[in-house]
């Protein structure tokens, strides 16, 4: 009998091309790039080779695009910053002399790329996908090996379109139960970070199991992959099911109606077998988990929304002590406020994490019970899923809201583009990290879903969503 | 690329935890082209002001750490996003060796595709150096790349790990997409194989 593998090393193993000590040259189906990916082009360039695999290679304009819907009307010339535009149009110039598809500013596909990859069907089960940017991670969710790469691993997938690597260990995270009413996927994906700390994963792959894990869908599986990263994980993923295949049926780079039935087929082999080892488990149970926010400088720092920010004094170590101090003065919070408590000056709806349709239309839902009292923003992951938004009258129900509308892109999530805070200002966000100065010098980020940030924007500070009364 | 072997050099000590690729280049430096513009981007919001002045308090404006070549850190240095420009001003600033208890994975690829080398020592140990560069400033580190081996300022030995293909590139200077390019065949070989099986992709 062969030993039983996991998911992981199923898809690890069809790839190997070849091995060295304990390096293995991967073979990469698809490869995913943006703005940033210019030093690959770089180096590809410096070392006089060509890209080996050109319709491999998919290319998303996303971190550099404004979502001022104004300034976006005028296409290139609405980006103010020279350095800016720059790299918008030299992702533009690289795609077209290398022959690479290119999702730039403009096209009906656009969007945040791995908000705008999935819908695009290039993430499949079994393969190994790489992009240029960490959060790759979300593309797990369809039952792939997706990671993230340097520039430099760029260049080289670009080259080769293949990888050296090392095997990372396998780390199962089960979670079982019912979500509570307002508890959603970020909430699930920044209990577990909570729980196993941003180094948590580090040197493994997480594959998330579980019957919750099982009844969310593609979009929520997205959300949960997405932050793999963030607990330092290699990668993350789900084992492909009923819900993915439904998914992916009939998009552009899926397999078509003469491949379906022997796709399907392998697929359904990929699954861990059920004696697999894993190096690492983790258990769950979905009923304990609560809306989550974050308060610190990292996304290990959370706590549920009936929390109160933590008192430096009551910590195990000096080093912790001294730590915590120092992250709740960047914060501008004190010890023992009840996190409900907490005033924010802007809101942030997007990211990869959180800019799907399925998000908005649960932001939508919340901020239709009142009206925002702080700037407020709601930026769609994709062009299509502004599109599919708006078909629904979802930006309708926004801007009556007084929340504004925006074009897609990664915005405020990374602040690249010139949407950022100014030093102090506090936001609550639906993205994935609040390291000092992500969003902007000295911006304070407060992570969590998007119906709480949408709560959070009709009330001016963070508050328990279950707790909003109607009309409120 | 820069061979490394021996390094003899002024170590700097980060005495915090969590300083992640943002800390390091600040998203908006990440649109600078590869080049000496990076030395200045290295942990920019820490080492300056709004203005652009210095900032005399942070370790690395302070003598003789700004000539360090070796950066001693704490747990989980260099996490979050993978960002390559993290690694660039690292080298850019001078450092060729960083050496914490724990350091991000996509970071650690990035360092050793850039001549740079990641060491990983256990908490103790790297506690003990973080002291004794703390106490003496301009104490010297020698890192041993064929050994392995580290000697501290009071001659001390500490082994780490490295694996054998990642030292043997990082020794010679090798450009690891020269090296790959002889690999042409087997990818050939594998691709046909492959691609008969998983047709839809
Ligand atoms: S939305 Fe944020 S995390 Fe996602 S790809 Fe864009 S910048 Fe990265």
């Amino acid at each position: 009998m062969n030993k039983p593998r996991t998911l992981f090393d199923k898809i690890w193993d069809r790839h190997v091309i070849a091995r060295v000590d304990d390096e293995v040259l991967l073979y990469v189906d698809r490869c995913i790039i943006h703005e940033g990916s210019n030093h690959a082009f770089e180096t590809l360039r410096r070392a006089r080779v060509s890209v080996r695999r050109p319709k491999q290679i998919f290319a998303f304009a996303d971190h550099y695009v404004p979502t001022d819907p104004a300034r976006r009307a005028q296409g290139l010339d609405g980006i103010a910053d020279k350095a800016v535009r720059g790299m918008v149009e030299l992702l533009q110039r690289n795609t077209r002399e290398h022959g690479i598809a290119l999702f730039g500013l403009g096209h009906e596909r656009q969007g945040i790329l791995h908000v705008a990859g999935p819908e695009l069907g290039l993430c499949l089960p079994g393969i190994v996908l790489t992009g240029s940017d960490s959060h790759t991670s979300t593309h797990g969710a369809f039952g792939c090996l997706a990671f993230g790469i340097g520039a430099s691993e760029a260049a080289h997938v670009l080259a080769m379109q293949a990888l050296w690597q090392r095997r990372p260990a396998n780390l199962r995270i089960t979670i079982d139960g019912p979500l509570g009413f307002g508890v959603t996927a970020k909430d699930v994906i920044m209990a577990v970070i909570a729980r196993i700390g941003v180094g948590g994963a580090i040197g493994h792959v997480i594959e998330y199991a579980g019957e919750t894990i099982r009844r969310l869908s593609m979009t929520e599986r997205m959300t949960v992959c997405n932050m793999s990263i963030e607990a330092g994980g290699r990668a993350g993923m789900i084992a492909p099911d009923e819900t993915t295949c439904t998914y992916l049926a009939g998009r552009q780079y899926a397999p078509d109606a003469a491949a379906q039935e022997p796709a399907l087929a392998a697929w359904r082999e990929l699954a861990s077998d059920a004696d697999a080892a894993f190096e690492k488990e983790v258990s769950l149970d979905a009923r304990a988990i609560q809306p989550m926010v974050s308060w610190g400088t990292n996304p290990e720092q959370a706590l549920p929304i009936s929390g109160a920010v933590p008192d430096p004094a009551r910590e195990p170590s000096a080093e912790r002590r001294a730590e915590v101090a120092k992250v709740l003065a960047y914060m501008g919070l004190t010890p023992g406020t009840p996190l409900q408590e907490i005033r924010i000056d802007r809101v942030f709806i997007g990211s990869c994490t959180n800019g799907r349709i399925e998000d908005l239309r649960q932001a939508a839902a919340v901020a239709k019970r009142g009206r925002a009292v702080v700037p407020s923003w709601v930026v769609p992951g994709s062009a299509s899923v502004k599109r599919e938004a708006e078909a629904e009258g979802l930006d309708r129900v926004f801007e009556a809201a007084g929340f504004e509308w925006r074009e897609p892109g990664c915005s405020l999530c990374a602040a690249m583009n010139g949407d950022e805070l100014r030093p102090g200002e506090r936001c609550a966000s639906t993205s994935n990290r609040n390291f000092p100065g992500r969003q902007g010098p000295g911006g304070r980020t407060h992570l969590l879903s998007p119906p709480m940030a949408a709560a959070a924007a009709l009330q001016g500070r963070l508050v328990d969503v279950r707790r909003l009364g109607s009309g409120s | 690329m820069e061979p490394f072997t021996t390094l003899r050099a002024i170590a700097a000590p980060l005495d915090e935890i969590n300083v992640d690729t943002n800390q390091l280049c600040p998203s908006r430096f990440n649109k600078l082209p590869y080049g000496e513009a990076y030395a200045r981007v290295l942990l920019h919001d820490r080492r300056f002001n709004a203005d652009g002045s210095e900032k005399p308090d942070f370790i690395l404006n302070q003598e003789p750490f700004r000539r360090a070549r070796i950066l001693i850190a704490g747990r989980n240095f260099g996490i979050g996003s993978s960002r390559e420009s993290a690694v660039f001003a690292l080298r850019a600033f001078g450092i060729r060796a960083v050496i914490a208890p724990s350091i991000g994975d996509i970071l650690t690829n990035n360092c050793f595709r850039n001549g740079l080398l990641p060491i990983v020592l256990p908490p103790e140990q790297t506690e003990r150096l973080m002291r004794q560069v703390l106490q003496q400033p301009g104490a010297v580190l020698t890192v041993d790349l064929p050994a392995a081996s580290i000697i501290g300022p009071d001659g001390a030995l500490y082994r780490f790990e490295i694996k054998a293909l990642r030292k043997r590139r990082l020794e010679k200077g090798l450009d690891e997409i020269a090296v790959s390019l002889e690999y042409r065949q087997a990818f050939d070989a594998f691709e046909e194989a492959y691609k008969r099986e998983v047709p839809w992709v």
